[in-house]
């Protein structure tokens, strides 16, 4: 039904959206993890509590977390020219996607290790743990499930947001479906790059789950 | 015992937690000697503060006032690295076991261990050796979700003995058990303590715990050490309100009878475990009217009191009284007892 043209695009979009999401959800976890395990810790029944830089932290995350996407992604251009040179392409579109990204995922981390047993960090601290020590030997593990399964959450997110950057030239399968659906009224196009997103949100979430309960000891 | 060397000096401690709502004052002026190698307890109703204490011992919780020594060390002049590793010889166990769930059962005697920093070989090596001790062998590849209670708080135990500690601290170990588990338990602490001659603190508010296991016992109340002595002593000559309330914990039921005369009799372990009252009635022809019963075997001695409502009869409750006196027993009247 589609031509060879067409379908390569869809090919390239669908590759260039999992590009973008991949890529940005690793490096907004090399920075979103650490700022919840940073939240946990300081908090003032954390194992290190510090009170002003976990408030500091958190104002900061909800100020970023309350700007709406798509107008985050249009005041970050700047830095996204100075650090890829350009604000279009998939490439380009993994720098808002990264901002936006970190303190939603922030959020999660913190979540799942707040479920943390309180009794078993205790433990962990009569015996002399440091809160080092705490973080990747307790906290960390014993939070695995749920840290998966919040990945996968995140992951999911990161994709829609991907789709949402579509409006501001950012390539991937959001880009395909807003210049032929919205803007040339060819419905079937769209109707296939939405199919696509949800098989890769059901595929992802599906992945998630199997693995947070392949991991989980508890049950 | 108390003639030997102290392992844990509490000295003038006391704890005000600040909360939103203002200060609580939860411990004041806690001043006690735990003994290398006794079988110390701690008891007191809930909210007494008993958690507090026992996690002030290893500076869990740092006291606002006074200090602790372990084997003669002021924790409170410690670096937190160096407390680090004292609390390694510190052990400790807990009401809800607190086991890593996503660690297996030999995974879970290593962790002090790694902590330590023991080599994993070795490390794996001497927790086998605890799972034995502890009789869980079988479950080493287990996962805490698939163990029972019991089973749970066993392998508390061998994590908690895995740094060869000093010192047990057992906080509410067995509230969460049925009462044959917490024996089983129970009599795995007394071994350790025999064999091993760790010190055991046993943190609770049952008085069959005590009972069971311990040599000497603190009482706390209101924020406050209310008594601290053998337990024999404590069981039978309670001298303080609230060690007469963890004795008698159904004491308020007999209220109505004060207005009668009542006598306590009390089995210290000195007497034989004859049919007493039985006979004394058989042998005054008069009635008498137990109210509260309580008597046990501690040690292989019998252990406890017999309260009873003596006849309206003045002189027959004297005679009464001096029957049992006779018999070796320690009578005593109770006008006010509650
Ligand atoms: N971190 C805390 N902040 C404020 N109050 C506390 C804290 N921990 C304990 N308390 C209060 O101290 C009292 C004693 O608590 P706890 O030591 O747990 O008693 P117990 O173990 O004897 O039941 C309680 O009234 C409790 O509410
Ligand atoms: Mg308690």
């Amino acid at each position: 039904m589609f031509d060879q043209a067409t379908l390569e695009m869809l090919g390239k979009g669908f590759l260039e959206s999992l590009y973008m999401t991949l890529v940005s959800s690793a490096l907004a976890y090399v920075i979103g993890l650490p700022l919840g395990i940073i939240l946990v810790v300081t908090d003032k029944d954390g194992i290190k509590p510090c009170v002003g830089l976990n408030r500091i932290l958190g104002v900061i995350i909800n100020l970023l977390r309350s700007v709406p996407f798509l107008i985050l992604a249009i005041t970050v251009i700047p830095v996204t020219r100075f650090i890829t040179g350009t604000s279009l392409g998939p490439t380009a579109t993994i720098v808002p996607l990264v901002i936006g990204a970190s303190p939603f995922i922030a959020r999660m981390v913190e979540s799942s290790l707040k479920d943390v047993d309180k009794g078993v960090i205790e433990a962990a601290q009569s015996m002399g743990a440091s809160p080092f020590e705490i973080i990747y030997k307790v906290l960390l593990p014993e939070a695995r499930p749920s840290l998966i399964l919040g990945a996968a959450i995140s992951v999911t997110t990161i994709l829609g947001y991907s789709a949402m950057t579509g409006f501001v030239g950012g390539g991937g399968l959001g880009d395909i479906a807003i210049r032929y659906g919205y803007y040339r009224y060819q419905t079937d196009i769209m109707l296939v790059t939405v199919a696509l997103l949800v098989i890769i949100v059901q595929v992802l979430q599906e992945i998630g789950m199997k693995l947070a309960k392949i991991g989980d000891k508890r049950k | 015992m108390s003639t030997g060397t102290s392992l844990i000096q509490i000295r003038g401690l006391g704890k005000v937690f600040k909360t939103d709502v203002g200060e609580v004052n939860v411990l004041e002026d806690i001043n006690l000697d735990i003994m290398k190698g006794e079988i110390f307890g701690i008891i007191g109703m809930s909210g007494a503060g008993k958690s507090t204490l026992v996690r002030c011992l290893n500076f869990l919780e740092r006291p606002t006032r006074g200090t602790v020594y372990f084997d003669n060390q002021d924790l409170s002049a410690l670096s937190q690295k160096e407390l680090y590793r004292i609390r390694q010889s510190i052990g400790m166990i807990f009401q809800q076991f607190n086991l890593l769930m996503q660690r297996n059962v030999l995974k879970n005697v290593c962790f002090p261990l790694e902590i330590a920093g023991v080599r994993k070989k070795e490390a794996e090596a001497r927790a086998y050796e605890l799972l034995e001790l502890v009789g869980l062998s079988d479950k080493a590849k287990a996962y805490p979700s698939q163990l029972s209670g019991g089973q749970k708080q066993r392998v508390a135990i061998a994590r908690a003995l895995a740094n060869n500690p000093k010192v047990i601290l057992c906080d509410e170990a067995t509230s969460a058990l049925d009462p044959a588990t917490t024996k089983g338990v129970l009599a795995l602490l007394k071994d350790i303590n025999k064999r091993l001659g760790i010190t055991i603190v046993i943190i609770t508010h049952e008085m069959s715990v005590v009972e069971e296991i311990c040599q000497r016992v603190a009482i706390i109340d209101n924020r406050r050490i209310a008594e601290v002595g053998y337990v024999q002593d404590i069981f039978t000559k309670p001298t303080t309100e609230a060690a007469r309330r963890l004795v008698f914990p159904e004491g308020g039921q007999v209220e109505h009878f004060t207005s009668s005369r009542c006598c306590r009799i009390v089995f210290d372990g000195s007497s034989s475990f004859e049919p007493v009252i039985a006979n004394m009635v058989l042998e005054f022809r008069q009635p008498v009217n137990i109210i509260f019963a309580d008597t046990r075997n501690i040690d292989g001695k019998a252990f406890g009191q017999i309260v009873i409502q003596l006849p309206e009869d003045k002189l027959a409750g004297e005679k009464m009284m001096a029957y049992l006196q006779n018999r070796g027993l320690t009578v005593e009247e109770v006008k006010d007892f509650v």
